[in-house]
């Protein structure tokens, strides 16, 4: 009687031991390049954020010359306290916001960047919140009054495109310039976006023009600079009588 | 007698090896841009381009032609990704298991995306940012599975490459010419050079076609347009090439 031939691929120790092989192979392969192309990785992303730090007080740098433009402008680097003091321990620039935000306020750490371009003094403020679908995060920065915005950017992680996602663009980014971010009585706002023309010429009513079809990516831009701003309130009071910078 | 008719079956087996030997020798010694090699290159070009033919891979043609560069990175990492899947296929399409093939060939699409995307996280972050989470969406790029499992389960390793090269290069130079137009178009920049002359706030500082009263169409920008430019190529293509002409 002849047997019937089988095919080898069919049977079921086979499949078993090809997929166990695959996926050893590829995991080790997937493995080896991210751990060898980590480092060049990490110094982009740390390179962008230089590069969105020195956007925020206006000055527009390719990535490549962001770090000596950076080391240029940005004389100070600071951590703060929940109280206003400086921490001395903490790395201003590595603190991950993510991590710092799920902490409660007064074990936190608050970075603070301090720029000075041409004579004029001005302090820039990381920021990180919730947009729809995921974080959203950016940079603000005040001018000497500690009460007028000079520039902000924001970025995301995966907002929509097209809606959301158009936080990143220059033209919503120029809405936040010269805004305040305090109130005519000398309330700490923040800087609200709104649904509705409420006039771009009009720089001391804490509003700016929110983008349609993105309503809560806005909210979440408006939430993240007044929940983070307002842990900067007494380290701003020292620099400056508010009060007096409002009038 | 028994002799004979042994020595003349001996004879046909003879005749029916140097048969199969002439047959494979003939087929290594293909020239390796023979006709039919080239066919493979040339085809998806036009007569079965991917997009414009068999409509695949559209969602991506609508999402990045916004710009040139980003489009051709597109391209560039589609090439990238179909023609190295296509040749580990067909490689091993002998030793995979005819029942996990469909998950075979996904697990070897989605790491060869995974590389391509921290090859470009690494080397070209700027871009790899404009292209966000289409590199990652490659992985479902119907052009892909469809050349791996109509070309590369059953053909060898050099002709599956080309096959990969041609469909890529098909589906690529759809994107460019779509994002030709679109940037052009939209924004009045070619690579972000702007070809067009400069629009400025003020009316009077506008240089080049702008001090003409030329205004760039913002509808360019916005994907429905992306659809209507690869719908403008199809006529075009159709009307010229006469093969794509459906007989009724």
């Amino acid at each position: 009687m002849e047997e019937i031939p089988v095919n080898k691929t069919n049977t079921n120790g086979y499949t078993f031991m090809f997929a166990i092989i695959m996926v050893v192979v590829v995991a080790s392969v997937l493995a080896f390049t991210a751990t060898t192309l980590q480092p060049i990785q990490n110094e982009n992303v740390r390179q962008e954020k230089m590069q969105n730090i020195l956007a925020t007080v206006g000055i527009e740098t390719e990535r490549s010359e962001a770090e000596e433009k950076y080391n240029k402008y940005i004389t100070e680097t600071i951590a703060l306290n929940e109280d206003g003091s400086i921490n001395e321990k903490a790395d201003a620039f590595t603190v991950d916001l993510a991590k710092e935000l799920k902490k409660p306020g007064v074990d936190q750490v608050y970075p603070l960047y301090i720029a000075n371009i041409e004579g004029s003094k001005y302090y820039i403020i990381p920021l990180r919140g919730k947009g729809l679908w995921d974080a959203i995060w950016g940079y603000v920065s005040l001018k000497d009054d500690v009460n007028t915005i000079k520039g902000a950017v924001f970025d995301h992680k995966g907002e929509t495109p097209g809606l959301g996602a158009e936080i990143t663009q220059t033209w919503f980014r120029e809405r936040f310039a010269d805004e305040k971010i305090f109130d005519g009585s000398g309330n700490l706002i923040g800087v609200s976006v709104v649904k509705g023309n409420v006039g771009p010429s009009n720089k001391d009513d804490n509003k700016v023009d929110a983008i349609s079809g993105a309503t809560i990516t806005g909210n979440g831009v408006s939430d993240m600079i007044s929940e983070r701003l307002i842990h900067y309130l007494p380290y701003l009071k020292q620099q400056k009588d508010i009060k007096v910078a409002i009038q | 007698m028994a002799i004979d008719t042994k020595l003349a079956s001996e004879a046909k087996e003879a005749k029916k090896k140097e048969m199969i030997l002439f047959l494979s020798n003939t087929e290594e010694r293909e020239h390796f841009l023979s006709k039919n090699n080239r066919k493979l290159l040339s085809d998806p070009l036009n007569d079965n381009n991917p997009i414009t033919v068999q409509v695949l891979g559209i969602c991506s043609a609508l999402a990045i032609t916004v710009q040139l560069e980003p489009a051709i990175v597109m391209a560039l990492a589609v090439t990238a990704v179909l023609a190295f899947s296509n040749m580990i296929v067909s490689l091993i399409r002998n030793l995979i298991p005819n029942r996990i093939r469909i998950i075979v060939q996904l697990v070897i699409v989605a790491s060869l995306v995974i590389l391509v995307d921290q090859i470009l996280k690494a080397y070209a972050y700027d871009v790899s940012k404009q292209l966000s989470v289409f590199v990652g969406l490659i992985i479902t790029n119907c052009i892909v599975m469809g050349r791996l499992e109509a070309f590369a389960l059953g053909n060898g390793v050099y002709k599956s490459f080309l096959d990969g090269i041609g469909n890529a290069a098909g589906y690529g130079v759809i994107l460019i010419i779509v994002a030709f137009f679109r940037e052009l178009l939209g924004s009045g920049k070619l690579f972000g050079f702007e070809v067009l002359g400069h629009k400025a706030a003020v009316a009077a500082e506008s240089t080049g076609l702008y001090a003409y009263g030329y205004e760039n169409n913002g509808l360019m920008l916005l994907s429905p347009m992306a659809l209507i430019v690869v719908g403008i190529i199809i006529w075009v293509q159709r009307a010229r090439n006469r093969k794509l002409i459906e007989q009724n």
